[in-house]
């Protein structure tokens, strides 16, 4: 494949080479996406070329966005890697619902009471357990239904945002910025209470 | 209910949760040239924290990152040991604290 500039890819993309230049971006992108998932998908060469395909026709639809700020392959494997995990995530994710996950963590039966069996003083002990419940409050108190079921399926049951996302008829991005002002209204309302995040750590053991 | 691991997950989180922090699409937008920082020895993270940031608080995005930095790393020929160097000096740059 013959080096090109970022210049020579735009116009070699958009003008009359448009093929060749779309086959060598093409195999760049396959290659890129080989590597990125050997040993994790099966049919790794018919995946990564319709991975590489998809990711491809939205490069082509975007080239107009390119900023010139990196290099133009590099801008272009960001948007493949990206199309990319979408889609295997939603394959991996594809059986689950939200409800199921959110109920496997509150069935999980490791509620309170598994604190107690860390080994430490029973004041320690204590002083977490009203930790909990504080927390446990603030929660309740703060945040929306939405936000207490995202954080559930994010943060304490890994599930990608974005397949939380498709979930609740939003999109990664909503739901990092929906995720974020939960955090900043409980670490608010903790300062509020006259306590700070680090000491919170502390008495749970973690500071 | 908060079990200790959640417990652990959420208080950390909450000390690590900043006022202005990226959001995906934003983190995303920058991606390109934070990996091209880190491929070329550089350190991305000073140059550009709340990509970082975001980064070490959004697994989505992370993922999609070390993807993004492998697929370079091979076709750029980019050698591992330069990205050890460079995470290397990374590491004791944390390690110093802030100078
Ligand atoms: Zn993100």
């Amino acid at each position: 494949m013959k080096k090109r500039t970022n210049e020579q890819w735009l116009a070699e993309l958009r003008g009359r080479e448009r093929d060749r230049a779309t086959e060598d971006l093409r195999a760049v992108l396959v290659r890129g996406l080989k590597v990125t998932f050997a040993g994790r998908v099966r049919g790794l060469d018919e995946t990564a070329e319709d991975l590489a395909q998809d990711a491809l026709i939205r490069i082509l639809n975007n080239l107009d966005s390119f900023r010139g700020e990196s290099r133009f392959t590099t801008w272009a494997q960001r948007v493949a890697v990206r199309v990319a995990y979408t889609e295997l995530r939603r394959r991996r994710w594809r059986d689950v619902s939200l409800q199921e996950v959110i109920e496997r963590h509150e069935g999980s039966g490791r509620g309170l009471g598994a604190l107690t069996d860390r080994a430490s003083s029973p004041e320690r002990e204590t002083e977490r357990k009203m930790m909990v419940e504080t927390l446990q409050r603030f929660i309740a108190e703060e945040l929306t239904e939405r936000q207490r079921e995202a954080m559930v399926a994010v943060m304490y049951e890994g599930m990608p945002l974005e397949e939380a996302a498709r979930r609740i008829d939003t999109n990664r991005n909503a739901l990092y910025k929906l995720l974020h002002d939960a955090r900043k209204k409980l670490k608010k309302r903790i300062e509020a209470e006259g306590l700070s995040s680090g000491e919170v750590l502390e008495a749970i053991g973690e500071g | 209910m908060l079990n200790p691991e959640d417990l652990g997950k959420l208080a950390r989180a909450l000390d690590m949760t900043r006022e202005e922090e990226l959001a995906c699409d934003e983190c995303f937008e920058e991606l390109d040239r934070f990996v091209e920082m880190e491929l070329a020895g550089l350190d991305a993270a000073a140059a550009m924290p709340l990509v970082q940031d975001h980064l070490e608080k959004c697994g989505d995005c992370r993922e999609e990152h070390q993807a993004l930095l492998n697929a370079l790393r091979t076709e750029q020929g980019w050698t591992p040991v330069r990205l050890i160097w460079a995470r290397l000096r990374r590491f004791f740059r944390a390690d110093r604290g802030p100078d």
